[in-house]
């Protein structure tokens, strides 16, 4: 198998927070791959990262064997045109309808058209279930509907590379379960390599392929469920297993000691 | 005494490199290939959004400016037995001055504020983000029509202030407070001049419409993407080009006349 993406010895801060430090990682082509880590890590950075919108400090992401950080900007936008993301929010462009925000992409990159536009984005919607919502604005759409139509919208130009950053952040267990459902879908249908950075472990678990596990900018661990599920560091373990004791700290690092700043 | 040196050096540094990061903004918007097809309905929309909408308050404002300025005008001109000057002292008065620099402060109000937080919004929601993942520019596709629109509309809105405020003065002037028609118009006639009062009149408000606007979307694109930032930012936007409005307006006059 392939890897799509190589992520190497990359090291990343936000000023004087070190985010990530030397990680390596790879994500295998046609694969669901995850990011898992408790809030705060930076996963939805790597995701930046990969998308070129963020550069490291050190180390290089190739993208199907291209490094990502060394193209000008035009080629990045080529480049960008193979991959695409859901985000947190959806971010639907609010001043239009679910059908032209579905529509925008395949407008701004290609001159086909209107009736053929059209089939394509009713295809789209049909995929995820809203063509009925194609006329309502993103407004009027549940939180499960918005990310839902951002899927139709991600998937417009037919991305070999689909990211989503916390897809399953505050949603009711059924929606969840939709959105798991969804995303496994669109993996196998259409080829895709999905990337899928998340802290909601049970529902990952069902559809990853393979994991990594991030804390404190490294990567702790890695596998596939079954591997994760049978390890016995103690830090995977408590993280699988949602635990509040276990080495993965609670507190944010301060500079003194508890009862020293009393 | 050392911190505070400190303190003026950091805040000229912050200052010059937001400056320079505007610089790149505009620069990025509006240098490039045009994309006539795809920005041209956009641009109609935000004309409609940030001129069109505007008009209402742009009129209403002159028309009072001016019937204050007839009413103003008239009590002195009257003393003196020189009220057939008022045609030519609200006409002045409105085109090289209080026309592009009123119209331009109510615009910083009405539509740069607007600019600002819709700008903000998408900022924060990831909408610009999102539409930079889907390789196409934020600055090509949201930034580039707004700056157009807000360019093409404050020098005609300043045109409309302008007109209406001249009808505003010789409503009171003429219709109420009985200065002579003939003489209110064959004054103003004389003594507007078409290159020196109404050129300037224009390229004043065509400054004034590049500054507002482009500080209206630098201080949208460049916030803090939280409910606070784009409150801060909105309100930057309203004091910062009303201050920039009146400091080039003085600037502007002393080169001119």
């Amino acid at each position: 198998m392939t890897d799509l993406i190589e992520i190497k010895n990359v090291t990343f801060s936000y000023g004087a927070r070190k985010i990530y430090d030397d990680v390596s990682l790879t994500v295998e082509k046609g694969k669901i791959t995850a990011f898992l880590g408790p809030s705060g890590t930076g996963k939805t950075t790597m995701l930046r990262l990969i998308g070129g919108q963020l550069a490291p400090d050190e180390g290089q992401i190739f993208f199907d064997g291209i490094n990502v950080h060394s193209l000008n900007r035009g080629d990045l936008y080529e480049l960008r045109k193979r991959m695409s993301m859901l985000f947190q929010s959806g971010a639907l462009f609010t001043d239009m309808n679910v059908f032209d925000n579905v529509a925008f992409p395949i407008r701004e990159h290609s001159s086909l058209p209107p009736e053929i536009i059209n089939a394509m984005v009713l295809m789209k919607l049909e995929a995820v279930g809203l063509r009925g919502a194609r006329d309502l604005m993103p407004q009027e759409l549940s939180g499960g509907m918005a990310r839902r139509a951002a899927l139709a919208r991600a998937i417009a130009l037919d991305p070999e590379l689909i990211m989503y950053d916390e897809p399953f952040v505050g949603q009711d267990p059924i929606t969840m379960d939709v959105l798991v459902r969804l995303i496994k879908k669109m993996n196998d249908t259409l080829g895709l390599t999905s990337v899928v950075v998340t802290h909601d472990v049970p529902e990952i678990m069902e559809i990853a392929d393979y994991l990594y596990i991030f804390s404190g900018g490294k990567v702790i661990g890695s596998g596939t469920p079954f591997d994760l599920k049978r390890s016995s560091d103690p830090r995977i373990r408590q993280f699988i297993n949602g635990e509040f004791d276990g080495p993965v700290p609670f507190n944010y690092p301060a500079d003194t000691p508890y009862l020293e700043a009393l | 005494m050392i911190n505070f040196i400190s303190g003026i050096g950091r805040y000229g540094v912050r200052k010059i490199n937001a400056l320079g990061r505007a610089t790149i903004m505009l620069f990025y918007s509006v240098v490039g290939k045009p994309q006539f097809d795809k920005n041209f309905p956009q641009l109609i929309q935000q004309l409609y959004v940030v001129g069109v909408q505007s008009i209402s308050i742009i009129a209403i404002s002159g028309l009072f400016i001016g019937m204050v300025l007839g009413l103003q005008g008239f009590n002195v001109l009257v003393r003196f037995m020189a009220e057939g000057a008022l045609g030519q002292l609200v006409a002045l008065s409105i085109i090289r001055e209080l026309g592009p620099v009123v119209a331009a402060l109510l615009f910083a109000g009405r539509a740069g504020s607007a600019l600002t937080a819709e700008i903000g919004l998408k900022k924060a929601t990831e909408q610009l983000t999102s539409m930079e993942m889907m390789a196409v520019d934020p600055l090509r596709r949201v930034i580039a029509p707004r700056f157009w629109a807000g360019v093409i509309s404050l020098p005609i809105l300043a045109t409309i202030f302008t007109v209406v405020g001249i009808y505003g003065g010789k409503l009171v002037g003429v219709d109420w407070l009985g200065v002579d028609d003939g003489i209110f118009w064959s004054g103003m006639q004389s003594n507007v001049d078409f290159w020196d009062d109404l050129g300037m009149c224009f390229i004043k408000s065509v400054v004034f419409a590049v500054v507002v606007t482009w500080i209206a979307l630098f201080n949208g694109y460049d916030l803090v993407p939280t409910s606070a930032g784009i409150s801060k930012a909105t309100t930057n936007t309203v004091v910062q080009s009303s201050l920039a409005v009146l400091g080039l307006d003085f600037i502007l006059t002393a080169l001119m006349f």
